[in-house]
């Protein structure tokens, strides 16, 4: 098993030098200089360009840039937005909690409803139930999301004014952020009416970050539950007249779970993309959001330090699954 | 007595060719083939596009800006999906912007799959540093969120319909490499090519002519799915204005320009969503098919 953790954290290693060569080397190549974007409309003087160019580092040889840059990375120092004037790595920690407040319920969102779904149609293989749950799933599946949470806008915050269109919460509210949760925060501010204002603001959002995932894990556990339920043991279990609900509960969902479970796992990418999309279209302060943002102000500190940690955040959580999945299925230790 | 004979001949059926017996197989579902339907649909708007539709899609009729659709009060037979802020009709513009999404979709998949291929051919055969290399890029690559991928390529070169296909076939490409070294990997412990390097082909007639053939079936329902993930990442980085560009009526940049309008004007919203929707869905719908028909395993079963 050491041995086993020790191969998968030793291929970690390159990567992580490979990921982050990309990330400084993406922002070198983009267009335009960096200090003439910084000084914005105003423009600099030879001597204090040279002057800043020294100050940043960007007058020396690009593999020594590279390696300060891989070091200070180790150290924590993502380096300085140009817009904000404060370190990178305190903005992404200070938005993460915005992200994965939405990432967590839209995880929720969908292994709640996914599961009970994809175990449905399993069990009804070929009836109507399964074919009604497939498509719905395939639809889901093959949603633009961007659209999808236009057309919930219209219907849910245009005509029917269930919801608010952006934010986390009413601008009435204000408390200081002790976890960066807004769901605990609300709570912990004991302000009335503040956590449902909260909770409304995070429907609309995790419904369409969480529908892709949601139609993966549909999918994904109708076919694990249709290999299991074909294996001996099951039908052994039902020639002892064992009860249908408890084979397809215990017998077979335990055992289809492990396919799903690396689904669940390796879904943080795809939901961090979704977050993308979701988070530019409701106004989500997070770290989809400050991502694009970056790209358009060409903050290149930013996209630079925002694009390794997310890419460090799949690896680590890939790794994870990868290991977890080793520890339930002894078969793939071994090999 | 010949007779006879030619007529027992007749009666022994000949193997139905390959096209033939995917065929049959692919008519077995019948989601794959509404789905085809829907896409020879797709393909010929993409073709005859400009021809088909009623109006020009850059024309503005100025006097008519936001017309709802035909069934609403208001709307008009000459504008049957109404128009869009400027006056442009929405159907011509839908029409004409199948065009995009086709041809981004077939660009992405010939661009991601040829890269692909060769790579993973070569990472197949190749020794086991060289091997390992090649597959470390590629988990480097794929540790980035794909779509945050596209973006920040887009960025780099700039936004333009051209740059986001480009973009989008860099970010899939890395599974096209994985699917063939594994299905290379595999075949290359099996006897017949063991048979053919003895008989003393080179390692380009192994790689392009033994082996390759016989992995084409993952690849051929990874093209499909990739078809779809490639116009709605088009559509996505357009929606994000990083795509193509205005007037261009490429259906994600359509969406971008709606925006400002969804709680006013909802068909400006709903119809280029919609185009989308179908589109994909429909190519979905394919790959289905095409893994049913194409994996021997489930076959059998």
């Amino acid at each position: 098993m050491l041995n086993y953790v020790l191969s998968r954290l030793l291929t970690f290693i390159p990567t992580f030098i490979g990921v982050t060569l990309i990330s400084f080397s993406f922002i070198r190549a983009l267009p335009g200089d960096p200090i003439v974007v910084m000084a914005g409309e105003r423009g600099l003087s030879a001597e204090r360009y040279a002057e800043l160019s020294a100050q940043f580092g960007y007058d020396r040889p690009i593999y020594v840039q590279f390696w300060e840059y891989l070091t200070g990375v180790l150290q924590g120092d993502l380096g300085t937005s140009f817009v904000t004037k404060r370190p990178v790595w305190d903005e992404f920690f200070a938005l993460f909690p915005a992200t994965l407040e939405l990432s967590v319920c839209a995880m929720i969102f969908s292994i709640v409803l996914g599961l009970p779904a994809g175990v449905i149609a399993a069990v009804n293989r070929g009836k109507f139930f399964d074919r009604a749950l497939m498509s719905t799933a395939l639809v889901g599946y093959s949603m633009p999301i961007f659209w999808w949470a236009l057309l919930l806008i219209i219907v849910f915050s245009g005509n029917l004014g269930w919801t608010p269109v952006s934010g986390r919460i009413d601008l009435l509210y204000y408390f200081p952020d002790a976890t960066g949760f807004m769901l605990i925060d609300s709570i912990a501010s004991g302000q009335d009416g503040a956590f449902r204002s909260a909770v409304l603001h995070l429907v609309l959002p995790t419904i369409v970050l969480g529908t892709i995932p949601l139609a993966v894990i549909a999918r994904q556990t109708r076919s694990a539950m249709l290999e299991v339920l074909g294996e001996d043991y099951i039908r052994t279990a039902r020639a002892k007249g064992m009860s249908p609900g408890r084979i397809n509960g215990i017998h077979a969902l335990r055992n289809a779970m492990i396919p799903v479970i690396t689904v669940i796992g390796l879904s943080v990418g795809t939901l961090l993309a979704g977050a993308i999309l979701t988070e530019t279209i409701f106004s989500w302060p997070g770290i989809g959001k400050w991502m694009v943002d970056s790209i358009f102000r060409r903050d290149y500190p930013v996209v630079q330090g925002g694009l390794l940690l997310i890419a460090v955040m799949v690896m680590v959580v890939n790794l994870t699954v990868d290991m977890l999945y080793g520890v339930i299925n002894p078969k793939i230790r071994k090999r | 007595m010949d007779d006879a004979l030619s007529a027992e001949a007749e009666i022994v059926p000949d193997r139905p060719g390959a096209l033939r017996e995917f065929w049959f197989y692919f008519r077995e579902n019948r989601g794959a083939v509404i789905g085809l339907w829907i896409f020879a649909v797709f393909a010929l708007l993409a073709v005859f596009g400009p021809w088909i539709a009623p109006h020009s899609a850059t024309q503005q009729f100025r006097a008519d800006a936001l017309v709802p659709p035909v069934w609403q009060d208001g709307g008009s037979w000459k504008y049957i999906l109404g128009t869009d802020p400027l006056g442009r009709d929405m159907l011509s513009r839908l029409i004409v912007g199948a065009r995009f999404s086709f041809f981004v979709g077939i660009v992405v998949v010939v661009v991601a799959a040829t890269g692909g291929i060769l790579v993973g051919l070569v990472a197949g055969f190749a020794p086991k540093w060289l091997d390992s290399i090649i597959m470390r890029i590629m988990d480097i690559i794929l540790a980035f969120p794909s779509l945050l991928l596209a973006l920040v390529l887009v960025a780099i070169l700039g936004p333009s319909l051209t740059n986001a296909m480009i973009a989008i076939a860099i970010v899939l490409q890395p599974h096209y490499v994985r699917l063939t070294r594994a299905s290379v990997l595999s075949e290359r412990q099996k006897d017949y090519v063991t048979s053919a390097r003895v008989a003393g082909a080179g390692y380009f007639r192994l790689m392009f002519i033994t082996v390759l053939p016989n992995c084409l079936a993952p690849i051929i329902v990874q093209g499909a799915l990739s078809f779809s993930t490639a116009i709605l990442d088009a559509a996505a980085l357009g929606f994000l204005g990083m795509g193509a560009q205005p007037p261009t009526p490429e259906w994600g940049t359509m969406l971008a320009e709606a925006r400002e309008f969804i709680l006013r004007a909802w068909w400006v919203v709903t119809f280029p969503g919609l185009a989308i929707l179908v589109t994909v869905l429909a190519i979905n719908l394919m790959g289905d098919g095409l893994r049913d028909a194409l994996d021997p395993k489930l076959k059998r079963s």
